[in-house]
């Protein structure tokens, strides 16, 4: 053993260290891969080893290497190994592998719940420290549900240190295991007025968290919170505050009020800029929420542009970013304040930071009304001109087109300038966003009857300059414009000056080398204009220029039926074919343009995006019944539904119109007109689609558009759309002028009691009327569309199962889940001792019931000639009985019913709020105090330490001065030693590991090997310390006495009643007992009494009498029968130790005199 | 919410708040750099990345990188950095890259302590360096009175 140990050192110093393994990977910078994986192989050796620190070292090598990308899973459990060693250094390395490495997915994660409860409960706040901070990387729903308890009672630790850490776990607890919510939640609220600064902020941290995923259920916090924000100086904690207010108010407008008055406040006072913008940001959101047109609040939304105007103004590149951010939030509901700052947002189009004039960007598609669209456009066209780099320029592109589209062209008043802008665009070098250009000029000239003229122009000047736009392959994605061209050329040709001269361009052999889907939509426009110039010639008698159209058509379509794309080929030969043939027909001077203009007859109206999810789902149509059975038997059955199927689907647009009731389409058309009227685009009325498809297709329908004459429609070459700008201006000139002359009249003929306009709407800002009278189609939806849009809540949100209803009183099924031989240390505080007690997984209910249900029957057969059957295990002994009946002949509180049935009643959770709550108490007892220090102790003992006794020593500045160099010398007796640092004498004192300024107090542990715990002791001690303040240092002393009481040697260990019947059956158990009168209090509280003060644990309650247990630290089981009468109560006890158990009987004799 | 020192495509330090596969960290922490390393300098620290915000602050040859979420605080997170960055400065005396490279394990226990499942654990600095030097200490006496004789098994 000696040698392997030996053996083991010795190749110790010859492993790599960490820092070794650092420089060798930076020495090997060729081969690192090779030499990673010959150091892997080296840590595999080294985890072989029994030596901890050797493996501790690798696993310190495996977490760095983890980090460069190395796959450590394989070693998971030798981290675990290093994790449960005892030695700190470690542990500490352990933890830190496990939480950079352990995720979900990792199996071995359930092994460590054991060893982390063991830390957790760790004398060494830093053990719990790291095994917190390690389990809030890698908690898991087990983990999380296993150690919730732990975690919850780590919240109540005398050390701030762990109430901190414990606290913020709690919240990837919740997250977790949802259930320990609302057991935990009272707590983590008492957090919130914690002493220490510290725990208080992870609280507000935790509670802000939760609360902005679901904030309704937290409501009832905003006073508590309102008065942290007003008290509170810490500027990270008021900012989570003041988010969490953010998040509240939108459910609460009577808080919004309320808050305005300190944020305002705020803003004014605070020089930390995180602050500010996060109270700018709250501001903005609060009054958002609250309804807008409150005219008070308008100087705290100039207040906030102000303050952004300076961030944005701020040389700080972080700061302009921000304060853009923000202001775009402000645009939402507060337009014309922001509106005023365009210079400065123009300004920062300017910027050498591209992230900010992005920013400024989307700022600007807020900021544009029908004045300044022109302008804004203008000048982010010299920008796109300017901009370097094609990713910005993209942006600056969809955003132009983003501005002037919004909100259904809301503010575009000249149509014509923006067709300019967007062959302008089509200009831009190395684009990919042609296809956006493409389906705006569609939009465009499909909704806006009255620009497709101009339109028309513009794309066969566009079709004409084709070669620029295809030449080089980089231009790719801006060939696409040449889709909508064709499309827009062919659909509305009518409106062409030179039909020949397009669809020369159209059919150029250039044409052949543009994608397959371009050149497919040339040749279905191509014939559309062919089926046009075929109708002009006809009409005009021209015969032989019919033929040469023709004749060009039969040239040049062969071209595209070699296409390798099989649309473009398919199209074309078939086009080809009936060309020939018409040019057969127009051989024997048949007309036949007629004919093949009905080909295309018709107008196409676009639909709504969504208007197929809206159709509704008719009556009586099932959408998840098959419509065939998978197998069928027969083929002539599998036909008939499909054929039914076919054929309504082909009725319903044409024979729905006629079925709908008249009057209901009367109505709704007169609602669409009304809503029209209001809507300064649309003037005239357009006819509903149903209508178009009954009528015949005619160009009657297009409308006749008045266009204002002042704006030239023919614009040689392509257009420039600065001249817009410039006729714009002159246009609204005069139209000011004439609304003056207008109203003018108006008033005159107001006399007369009739108003021409009266159903033009007046808008006082924006009084611009548009430069073409445009009629905007909308999106064709179905009818009956439903107007409500789908949820679109996520249903895998994480923070959903968080949404919990806090105020609601906490039910037992609810409590947290405790491990059963848990050899955690008893917990401190009777609010936490009492449910830690009391609660029970509903496993072992059942086994007890059972267990009972088995016992019951056994007695039963012993005792048939007594009628009673029994109530309780341990009650074979007749004295009890005796005394149990009498009792209850004495109680009449008693429920009625059998015996039988009380025997199988549940076992009482005496959490469960009954009668009077206890008063808080502490388990902390004085020790002595005198006028400098304040000395209170709490004795606990644990199971793991064999025989010893943790004093935990509160220490209570109350004087003014710093006590320092504070020393406690105990003296020992035969019986109790005091655990000192190696090297010490009994008779030196041992520091305390602390210095107590005024006011302060901290907690110091010692531990106690105590020799025989069958009686109880008194051990004398002296604190000495030096009492240092202004006037100069003193030396002190205060004697005091510990006293170590019997019970302070049992902890609180959990039994089930099957174990305990077999304790009692065993017999080599002594008893005593002891009785108490003149008691009051429920037997409730009695109950948590004896479980807070002398650390027993309820085994089962029926009524008023229960069974108890606990055990010592020397493995003493001590078990209780606890009865109560009217005023009095019997305490029986069985115990392997008469002397222990007398003693005990006394203490809690003690105890009960008390109540 | 993650935090990383980045340079030149080097990974110095990793912290994961959100569990994320290890497949998926990779990509993320690869895609990061890419972004991160294309800015141009004077630009500013926040960049939008997927439905996230990235923070991050250059300190000599070092990117520290914060992804947090749209709701989160940016100029906080800076502070944040900062805060992180001087507690290395105090803890090392004048840290730098080589300090973070041979002591990583040291650089996680100041952060740990420093942040805890995402959120600030304490904004003292004091009692975050305090917290430290009593673990450190802690280790101390634990390695201290172990001579290699006592290892051996022959003391």
């Amino acid at each position: 053993m000696a040698l392997k140990m030996v053996k083991g050192s010795i190749d110790r110093m010859f492993d790599k260290n960490l820092q070794d393994l650092v420089r060798g990977i930076r020495n090997h910078k060729e081969d690192e891969a090779k030499y990673i994986s010959q150091c892997i192989d080296e840590i595999k050796q080294e985890l072989k080893q029994d030596n901890i620190a050797v493996k501790a070292n690798a696993v310190c090598k495996l977490t760095y290497l983890q980090m460069l990308g190395y796959d450590i899973s394989w070693a998971a459990f030798n981290i675990i190994e290093v994790m449960s060693a005892s030695k700190f250094t470690f542990k500490r390395i352990g933890y830190l592998a496990a939480s950079q490495s352990f995720h979900e997915g990792t199996d071995v994660i359930m092994l460590t719940t054991n060893q982390i409860r063991k830390d957790l409960s760790s004398p060494s706040q830093y053990d719990t420290g790291v095994a917190l901070t390690g389990l809030s990387c890698f908690v898991t729903p087990d983990l999380a549900r296993d150690l919730a308890n732990d975690i919850m009672t780590l919240m109540s630790h005398t050390k701030p240190y762990i109430r901190k850490k414990a606290v913020l776990i709690m919240y990837k607890v919740f997250l977790k295991y949802p259930e320990s919510l609302r057991p935990a939640f009272p707590r983590l609220k008492e957090k919130l007025e914690d002493p220490d600064p510290g725990v208080q902020s992870a609280a507000v941290n935790v509670i802000c968290e939760l609360a902005r995923r679901n904030p309704k259920n937290y409501l009832s916090l905003a006073p508590l919170f309102f008065k942290l924000m007003t008290s509170s100086t810490n500027n990270w904690v008021l900012i989570k505050i003041i988010k969490l207010f953010g998040a509240l108010t939108p459910l609460e407008p009577r808080l919004g009020k309320k808050l305005i008055e300190p944020l305002t406040n705020l803003i004014h006072s605070t020089s930390a800029m995180s602050l500010l913008y996060e109270c700018v940001n709250t501001v903005i959101a609060v009054l958002i929420s609250l309804s807008s047109g409150m005219p008070n609040h308008s100087a705290s939304i100039q207040l906030c542009v102000q303050k952004l105007r300076i961030l944005i103004e701020d040389s700080d590149q972080n700061l302009k970013y921000l304060g853009l951010l923000a202001m775009s939030k402000i645009l939402k509901t507060h337009p014309k304040s922001v509106q005023s700052h365009k210079d400065l947002i123009l300004q920062c189009l300017d910027d050498k930071d591209e992230s900010i004039r992005l920013r400024a960007l989307d700022l600007l598609y807020g900021m544009v009304s029908k004045k300044n669209l022109m302008e804004i456009v203008k000048k982010l066209m010299t920008h796109v001109d300017k901009a370097e780099g094609t990713t910005y320029r993209d942006e600056l592109l969809t955003k132009i087109i983003d501005i002037c589209s919004q909100s259904n062209y809301q503010y575009i008043t000249n149509f014509e300038w923006y067709i300019s802008i967007l062959v302008e665009l089509t200009r831009l070098e190395g684009t990919r966003h042609g296809h956006l250009i493409a389906a705006q000029m569609l939009d465009v000239a499909i909704r806006v009857k009255a620009i497709r003229k101009f339109a028309v122009s513009q794309m066969s000047a566009l079709l004409d300059s084709a070669h620029l736009l295809a030449s080089s392959t980089q231009r790719n994605g801006i060939c696409e414009v040449l889709y909508a061209a064709a499309w827009i050329c062919g659909e509305f040709s009518e409106h062409l000056q030179e039909p020949h001269h397009t669809l020369e361009a159209m059919l150029r052999p250039k044409v052949t080398t543009l994608p397959g889907h371009i050149q497919a939509v040339y040749v279905q426009n191509v014939v559309k204009l062919y089926a046009n110039i075929l109708q002009q010639k006809e009409q005009a008698g021209e015969a032989e220029g019919a033929q040469a159209v023709t004749q060009l058509m039969v040239d040049r379509l062969p071209q595209f039926v070699q296409s390798a794309d099989l649309e473009v080929q398919e199209r074309a030969s078939c086009i080809l074919q009936l060309v020939k043939h018409i040019q057969k027909l127009q051989a024997k001077d048949v007309p036949v343009a007629e004919e093949v203009s009905t080909l295309f007859a018709g107008e196409l109206n676009p639909v709504a995006p969504k208007a197929q999810k809206k159709v509704p789902v008719p009556e009586g149509l099932d959408l998840d019944a098959w419509i065939n059975e998978p197998l069928s038997d027969s083929e002539s059955e599998d036909e008939r539904p499909r054929a039914v199927f076919h054929e309504e689907e082909q009725r319903r647009p044409k024979h729905r119109p006629s079925e709908a009731d008249e009057e209901e389409l009367a109505r709704r058309r007169e609602a669409r007109k009304q809503e029209q009227a209001n809507n300064p685009f649309y003037i005239k009325s357009s006819p509903s689609p149903q209508k178009r498809y009954q009528d015949a297709p005619g160009v009657e329908h297009i409308p006749v558009v008045q266009i204002d004459l002042s704006v030239p429609l023919k614009v040689p070459g392509l257009p420039m759309s600065d001249q817009y700008v410039k006729l714009e201006e002159e246009r609204r000139h005069r139209q000011k002028l004439e609304k003056d002359k207008r109203r003018k009249k108006r008033k005159e003929k107001e006399k007369k009691g009739k108003r021409r306009h009266s159903s033009l709407p007046t808008e006082s800002d924006e009084d611009i009327a548009p430069a073409q009278q445009v009629d905007i189609v909308t999106e064709e939806m179905p009818e009956n569309a439903l107007p409500s849009d789908e949820d679109d809540k996520d249903p895998n949100d994480p923070y959903r199962a968080l949404d919990i209803d806090l105020d609601k009183p906490l039910a037992d099924s609810e409590k947290l889940p405790i491990q059963k031989h848990r050899n955690a240390e008893t917990s401190k505080s009777p609010e936490k001792d009492v449910p830690v007690v009391e609660k029970k997984s509903k496993k072992p209910k059942k086994k007890e019931k059972k267990h009972k249900e088995k016992e019951r029957d056994k007695e039963k057969k012993k005792q048939k000639e007594k009628k009673k059957s029994p109530k309780h295990k341990k009650k074979k002994h007749k004295k009890e009985k005796e005394e149990r009946t009498k009792g209850k002949k004495k109680s009449k509180k008693q429920p009625l019913g059998s015996e039988e049935a009380e025997a199988a009643g549940e076992p009482v959770q005496n959490g469960a709020a009954e009668e009077e709550p206890l008063p808080p108490e502490s388990s902390y007892s004085l020790l002595a105090e005198n006028s400098y220090v304040k000395m209170t102790c709490d004795i606990r003992g644990s199971l793991q330490e064999d025989s010893q006794v943790t004093v935990a020593i509160v220490l209570e500045n109350r004087s003014s001065s710093i006590l320092k160099g504070m020393e406690l010398s105990v003296l020992d007796s035969l019986n109790a030693r005091m655990a000192r640092p190696q090297g010490s004498s009994v008779h030196d004192g041992v520091p305390v590991p602390f210095q107590l300024p005024p006011g302060v107090s901290n907690e110091a542990q010692y531990v106690f090997t105590i020799q025989s715990i069958v009686m109880a002791q008194k051990l004398k001690g002296t604190l000495s310390f030096i009492a240092k303040n202004d006037e100069g240092a003193t030396h002190e002393k205060l004697d005091f006495r510990l006293h170590f009481s019997c019970s302070s040697y049992l902890t609180t260990t959990p039994c089930y009643s099957d174990a305990f019947a077999k304790l009692l059956e065993s017999g080599d158990l002594s008893m005593s007992s002891v009785k108490v009168d003149g008691i009051r209090m429920s037997f409730q509280n009695l109950l948590a009494k004896i479980c807070f003060h002398h650390h027993f644990s309820v085994v089962e309650r029926v009524d008023s009498c229960a069974s108890m247990y606990s055990r010592s630290i020397q493995g003493h089981h001590v078990c209780l029968l606890v009865k109560k009468g009217e005023n009095s109560v019997s305490v029986d006890g069985k115990c392997s130790d008469s002397t222990l158990l007398s003693n005990l009987l006394e203490e809690m004799k003690a105890t009960l005199a008390k109540c | 919410m993650s935090l990383g020192n980045i340079r030149q495509g080097k990974l110095r330090l990793q912290k994961w708040y959100l569990a994320t596969s290890d497949k998926e960290r990779k990509k993320m922490v690869r895609e990061l750099m890419q972004v991160v390393l294309a800015r141009k300098p004077k630009m500013c620290s926040f960049l939008e990345w997927r439905d996230l915000k990235v923070v991050y602050k250059r300190y000599a040859s070092l990117y520290f990188c914060c992804a947090i979420e749209g709701q989160d605080n940016e100029l906080i997170t800076l502070e944040l950095i900062h805060r992180y960055v001087e507690l290395l400065d105090k803890y090392f005396g004048s840290v730098c890259e080589l300090d973070i490279i041979f002591n990583f394990e040291k650089a996680y226990f100041i952060l740990d302590e420093f942040l805890m499942g995402g959120d600030v654990q304490d904004t003292s600095k004091k009692s975050v360096l305090k917290a430290i030097e009593q673990a450190d200490l802690l280790q101390e006496e634990d390695e201290s009175p172990r001579s290699v004789l006592e290892e051996m098994g022959l003391a």
